[in-house]
C-alpha cells in the first residue's frame, strides 16, 4: 500500500533529525574532527605570530603587496558563491533537485565567507583597528573613501556574509522546531526550542515564511552576483596589467561558481557515502553539479581566451609581456597548473561516466579547486611581480606562515563543517517533506 | 483535597493525515462560518493560510519599504560625508561622483530589504514565543508534528463543543483533541 502523508513526513523527520540525536560518536567523525581542530590551532598559531611579529612574517613585500591574504581570500569568497547560486537562484528557477543539498551548501558557504574574511582583517597589519574601514562619527572627522573598490569590498562581503546567515537561519528555523520535537533529554529540546523561536507550523506562519524566503532568493540572486564582481573590481580599477580588464566581473562570478561547485562536490560525495544519504543526494545531484561546473568551466575558459587574446591585440607593450612573462616566466608552472586543471580537466566532465562516478568526479573537483586558488594566486602575485618599471620587479616567496595561514584557513572551515554535521539537521526537513509528499501527487 | 481548577478550553483539535482531508475540513469549517482557526502542518501546503481566511501578507511592503530605507541611507551617507562634511578635491573630478556611490547603495539596499523580510516575518508571526496553547496536545512530541491538524478556537463566536465536534467528526479525523491551556 501507498504510505500516507503523515507516514512519509514522519520518515523524512526522524531519518535526517536521527542522523544528530541517535547517531553514536563515530570514530571517523571523531578522527576528522580532531584533524581539522589541529589545522585550527594552526591557525591561531599563525594569527599569533602574524600579530607579535607583523605582516612581514609572510611574503609580502613591495612590490607584491598583496600576497596569499588576498589570494585565499578571493578563493574562499569565490566558495562561498556555489551555495547561495543553489539556495537562491536554483530556488527561483524552480530546481526542484536542489531541495537535499541546499542547507548543506548554504552551510558551505556562511563558513567559506568566514575564512574568506580573515584574510583581508589579518591583511590589515592592525587587524584590532578594523573598524576604521567602516562609516562611524570618530574623534578625527574622516569618512571612508568611498570611490574605493576596497570599501565597496567591506560593504559587499559584510551584506552577503549577513544575508546567508538570515537566509541560513529562517530555512532552519522550522527544522530546529522538528529537532526538538524530536530530542528526547531536556536540555537538547530546550537548546533547539530557542533556535526555533517557538516556531508551531501553523498555517499562517509558513505562509509569511515562504514569502520571506522567496524575497530572500530574490534578493541574495543580485547580491551574490555582485560580491565577486565587486571583489573583482579592486583588481580591474588599479592599472596594473593583468588586472586593468572590464572582462573581470563576468570572469571572476563565473570561476567563483565554478570553485564552489567543485567545493560542493568534493564534499557531498564523501558525506553521502558516510551518512548512508545516497538515495537523498542520488547521483542525478552529481550530475547536475557536474554540468553546473562543465558550463561555468566553459566560461571561464572563454575568460583566459578573451585575457590572452586582448593582451595580443592591443597592441599594448605591458600587457603583451605579461603574458609572456605568465606563460614562459619564473611562474609559468603556475599558468600550466592553471590550464590543465581548469581548462583540460574540467572538459573531462563532457563523459556521462565522470559526472556520474563518484570517485572520478571527487578527483576531477580537487583538481579544479587546485586550479582555481592558483588561477587567483597567476593573477594577484605574477601581475604585480612585474609591473611597469623592471627596476621594481621582484618575486614573491611564500613563507612558512602564508602556508600555514592557508592550511589553518581550511582547519577552520573543515572544523566549523564537523561541527555543523554533527549538531545540525543537514538536509532542509520540511522542504524534503513538501517535496516528498508532493511526488505522489498527480502533476496538475 | 480541593482539586485544580480545571484550565479554559483553547479549542478542539482534529487531526488528518492526509493534506487534501485538512483542505475538505477546513472549507467546511468556513463555509460553517467559523473564522478563529489555524492550521499546523508538517511543511507549507498550498494555498492553506488564504483558506483559513489570511488576507494580507505584510512581509513583501515591509521588505520594499527597508530596502528603500536601506538605499536612502547609503546614498544620503555618501552624499553627505564626500559632498558637504568632507569635500575632497581629486584631481579636479566632482565631488558628487554618482556612479562611485552606487555599489554601497546596492548593497545597503539588498541589505536592508533582507533585514526586513526576515524580522518581519519573525514578529508578524508573533515568534519568539515561548509558549502556545496547541503545545498542550501531545502531537509535536509523540508524533512530531508530522500530520496535519485543524484547530478550531473556543474564542470564535460559532463555537460550541458539542457542534463544532459534531462538524470535526464528520470529516472523519484520525482523533479529536481538546486543548485546554
Amino acid at each position: 500500500m501507498e504510505s500516507s502523508a503523515a507516514e512519509k513526513c514522519d520518515e523524512i523527520s526522524n531519518r535526517i533529525s536521527g542522523l544528530v540525536l541517535r547517531e553514536p560518536l563515530r570514530r571517523g567523525w571523531l578522527g576528522g574532527f580532531a584533524l581539522a581542530f589541529a589545522f585550527l590551532m594552526l591557525l591561531n598559531a599563525a594569527i599569533l605570530w602574524l600579530l607579535i611579529r607583523g605582516v612581514g612574517v609572510w611574503g609580502v613585500n613591495v612590490p607584491v603587496a598583496w600576497g596569499f591574504a588576498i589570494v585565499n581570500f578571493v578563493w574562499w569568497v569565490g566558495i562561498g558563491h556555489a551555495g547561495t547560486f543553489i539556495s537562491a537562484i536554483l530556488l527561483l528557477l524552480h530546481q526542484q533537485w536542489r531541495t537535499s543539498i541546499n542547507r548543506f551548501t548554504e552551510a558551505m558557504t556562511i563558513f567559506a565567507v568566514a575564512c574568506a574574511g580573515l584574510f583581508p582583517l589579518l591583511h590589515l597589519g592592525r587587524p584590532w583597528v578594523f573598524y576604521f574601514l567602516l562609516p562611524y562619527p570618530d574623534t578625527m572627522d574622516l569618512w571612508p573613501q568611498w570611490r574605493s573598490p576596497l570599501v565597496w569590498d567591506v560593504f559587499a562581503v559584510t551584506t552577503y556574509l549577513i544575508v546567508s546567515l538570515l537566509f541560513w537561519f529562517i530555512g532552519l528555523m522550522p527544522d530546529l522546531a522538528v529537532m526538538r520535537d524530536h530530542a528526547k533529554r531536556l536540555w537538547v529540546r530546550r537548546l533547539y526550542g530557542i533556535g526555533a523561536l517557538g516556531w508551531r507550523n501553523s498555517a499562517r506562519h509558513w505562509n509569511r515564511h515562504e514569502t520571506a524566503c522567496l524575497l530572500l532568493a530574490g534578493l541574495a540572486t543580485p547580491l551574490v552576483l555582485s560580491v565577486h564582481s565587486v571583489v573583482s573590481l579592486d583588481f580591474s580599477v588599479a592599472i596594473v596589467p593583468g588586472w586593468h580588464s572590464t572582462i573581470f566581473p563576468p570572469y571572476f562570478v563565473a570561476g567563483a561558481i565554478f570553485s564552489g561547485f567543485a567545493m560542493v562536490l568534493t564534499l557531498l560525495i564523501p558525506v553521502r557515502a558516510i551518512y548512508g544519504l545516497r538515495d537523498v543526494i542520488t547521483e542525478r545531484h552529481l550530475d547536475n553539479a557536474a554540468k553546473v561546473m562543465l558550463s561555468t568551466g566553459l566560461i571561464v575558459a572563454l575568460g583566459y581566451a578573451t585575457e590572452h587574446w586582448m593582451s595580443w591585440y592591443s597592441d599594448d607593450l605591458y600587457e603583451g609581456f605579461l603574458v609572456h612573462n605568465r606563460m614562459a616566466g619564473a611562474a609559468s608552472g603556475v599558468w600550466w597548473l592553471v590550464m590543465i586543471c581548469n581548462v583540460g580537466v574540467a572538459q573531462a566532465l563532457w563523459f556521462r561516466r565522470v559526472r556520474t562516478s563518484p570517485v572520478l568526479l571527487f578527483i576531477t573537483a580537487c583538481l579544479i579547486q587546485v586550479g582555481m586558488w592558483s588561477e587567483r594566486y597567476l593573477i594577484v602575485i605574477t601581475s604585480l611581480e612585474r609591473d611597469f618599471l623592471p627596476s621594481s620587479w621582484a618575486d614573491f616567496h611564500a613563507t612558512f606562515w602564508d602556508w600555514a595561514t592557508l592550511a589553518g584557513s581550511m582547519g577552520l572551515f573543515f572544523t566549523l563543517l564537523f561541527l555543523f554535521i554533527r549538531l545540525l539537521p543537514m538536509i532542509a526537513i520540511h522542504e524534503m517533506r513538501k517535496e516528498t509528499v508532493q511526488e505522489g501527487e498527480p502533476q496538475p | 483535597m480541593k482539586s485544580p481548577v480545571q484550565p479554559s478550553l483553547y479549542g478542539l483539535v482534529a487531526e488528518f493525515v492526509e493534506p487534501k482531508d485538512l483542505l475538505a475540513a477546513v472549507n467546511e469549517a468556513r463555509n460553517a462560518s467559523y473564522s478563529h482557526m489555524d492550521a499546523y502542518t508538517p511543511y507549507p501546503v498550498e494555498g492553506l493560510a488564504e483558506k483559513l481566511g489570511m488576507r494580507s501578507n505584510a512581509v513583501p511592503l515591509i521588505t520594499l519599504l527597508c530596502g528603500i530605507a536601506g538605499g536612502t541611507i547609503a546614498y544620503g551617507m555618501q552624499y553627505y560625508s564626500a559632498v558637504i562634511d568632507y569635500p575632497l578635491n581629486v584631481g579636479g573630478r566632482p565631488l558628487h561622483s554618482w556612479p562611485a556611490f552606487v555599489p554601497i547603495l546596492f548593497e545597503l539596499t539588498i541589505l536592508g530589504a533582507a533585514i526586513g523580510a526576515v524580522f518581519s516575518m519573525i514578529f508578524l508571526n508573533g515568534l519568539p514565543r515561548l509558549h502556545h496553547p496547541i503545545f498542550e496536545t501531545p502531537f509535536f512530541t509523540a508524533r512530531n508534528a508530522s500530520r496535519f491538524y485543524l484547530c478550531i478556537e473556543a474564542c470564535d463566536p460559532q463555537f460550541d463543543e458539542s457542534k463544532t465536534r459534531a462538524l470535526l467528526e464528520k470529516q472523519s479525523p484520525a482523533i479529536i483533541w481538546e486543548v485546554r491551556s
